[in-house]
């Protein structure tokens, strides 16, 4: 069922400790900082989180993994010139990391959501980061057997929601959004407004609001100094 | 069979900007490319309007024109290495799953990365030294190496040491198996592949002088 919440506090106080998380954006594009503010806020711990990155400065998800609550990381490029709290954990032995190359971990994800139980690519063949999985030859050449990656819960940023909950996002802010909304039990969407339902022409709509379950209107004001 | 003076394109070493330049030229007209974070990165500044390159980006986007400045800059715009870029005309969006699988999906002619090292039978390291400690960080490296169809190398040819990074057997991991098809370095540029290594041209060296630096069997590329 899909609701419309006036807060992000409202939005994400049903997360439960030990939950999957996926949360959105590619550094800090689409990263849904005020969804996260409010995670940390609601004290949800243990948690195994999905992003493409592990945090960078002092915002975001890099304080929800300095605060401890991110028991795992799966995510394919934790380690930047601003990850501190992330390399601090995990030197310390205080963080788990699952690395995954980025198309596996787009394409395990987009699985999830699609129903796929697995599926063999190329990616990582004769890697560090195929050992201890099957492999085959497909066409001639080696492939890795994965598997999709579920998740709780969603934190997703678009730009603009309807009524229905379709959504459209704005430019690289894109990136894993769609992926992970349909890969969530539960997704969340931070959007920058709400329009009527009818107002989005539905040829552009990216993701359709079957995936989505609760939207809540953070306007782009709110967010300033935070996009870049 | 070619003379090692036959080869010989250049008196002295090439910098940087000069093998970017290089590297764009070789770059064939109408091409969809991913250029790679760093080095690769300067090849976009060499690509002319006649060639109509279309770059692509792995967070999404196809038709990336240059870095943003000023009022230009968009959060919400950026490249594989974060940094604020512009849309050109034509220019489209689509999540992730999409960009990777335009890569995966052998849809790429050309992507162009750094390296650690490369192998005789074009093997490639360039995602982690392995050290004990270093936190290991993959991104789209490996992704990229398996799905274009042509995968360029840029990279000094020596380390800081003095040692070939054009190597029997690669010593640090392995990002992709056989995927390099050329590799552009300050001395020369090779052709990789099942066959062993040939030399395209060298720059400031004989072949001769190259086989002393590079420890495996080196011969020169039949003219095209």
């Amino acid at each position: 069922m899909l609701t419309f919440v006036d807060f992000v506090q409202e939005a994400v106080s049903g997360i439960k400790d030990g939950s999957t998380v996926m949360i959105g954006g590619f550094g800090n594009a689409g990263q849904p900082f005020e969804l996260i503010d409010a995670l940390l806020e609601c004290g949800a711990t243990d948690l195994t989180v999905v992003n493409n990155n592990a945090g960078q400065g002092d915002q975001g998800l890099a304080l929800l993994i300095k605060e401890g609550r991110v028991r795992k990381m799966i995510c394919s490029f934790p380690r930047q010139s601003d990850s501190w709290h992330f390399d601090a954990k995990y030197k310390a032995g205080e963080i788990e990391l699952e690395l995954v190359p980025q198309g596996n971990l787009a394409e395990r994800i987009r699985a999830a959501g699609a129903g796929i139980g697995g599926f063999f690519t190329p990616t990582g063949y004769g890697t560090m980061l195929a050992e201890g999985k099957e492999t085959r030859i497909i066409d001639g050449r080696g492939q890795v057997f994965e598997t999709p990656i579920h998740a709780d819960v969603a934190l997703v940023k678009a730009l603009k929601a309807d009524g229905k909950g379709n959504l459209v996002y704005r430019k690289t802010a894109r990136n894993f959004g769609p992926i992970m909304a349909a890969a969530a039990k539960h997704t969340i969407v931070q959007v920058s407004d709400v329009v009527p339902t009818g107002s989005l022409d539905p040829e552009n709509v990216v993701t359709p609001g079957i995936y989505v379950n609760t939207v809540v209107r953070v306007p782009a004001a709110a967010a300033a100094g935070k996009v870049a | 069979m070619s003379t090692a003076t036959s080869i010989q394109t250049s008196a002295t070493p090439m910098g940087r900007d000069d093998l970017a330049r290089l590297v764009a030229k070789d770059i064939a007209p109408g091409s969809f490319v991913n250029l790679g974070i760093g080095q690769p990165t300067l090849v976009s500044n060499y690509l002319t309007a006649e060639q109509d390159i279309t770059l692509h980006t792995e967070n999404g986007m196809l038709g990336m024109g240059p870095a943003a400045e000023g009022d230009q800059i968009d959060g919400d715009l950026i490249n594989a290495g974060k940094i604020p870029v512009t849309e050109l005309p034509g220019a489209s969006y689509f999540h992730h799953a999409d960009s990777f699988a335009i890569m995966r999906g052998g849809h790429l002619d050309i992507c162009v990365l750094g390296a650690f090292q490369v192998s005789a039978t074009g093997d490639l390291a360039n995602w982690h030294t392995g050290a004990p400690g270093a936190i290991p960080a993959v991104g789209g490296a490996m992704d990229l190496a398996t799905g274009a169809k042509d995968v360029f190398v840029m990279m000094t040819l020596l380390t800081r040491e003095g040692a070939s990074k054009i190597v029997d057997s690669c010593t640090y991991p392995l990002t992709g198996v056989g995927c390099v098809t050329r590799v552009y370095t300050d001395k020369a540029v090779f052709l990789t592949g099942p066959d062993g290594v040939q030399v395209r041209e060298t720059f400031g060296c004989t072949l001769e002088e190259l086989q002393e630096l590079v420890p495996v069997p080196l011969k020169a590329a039949a003219a095209v």
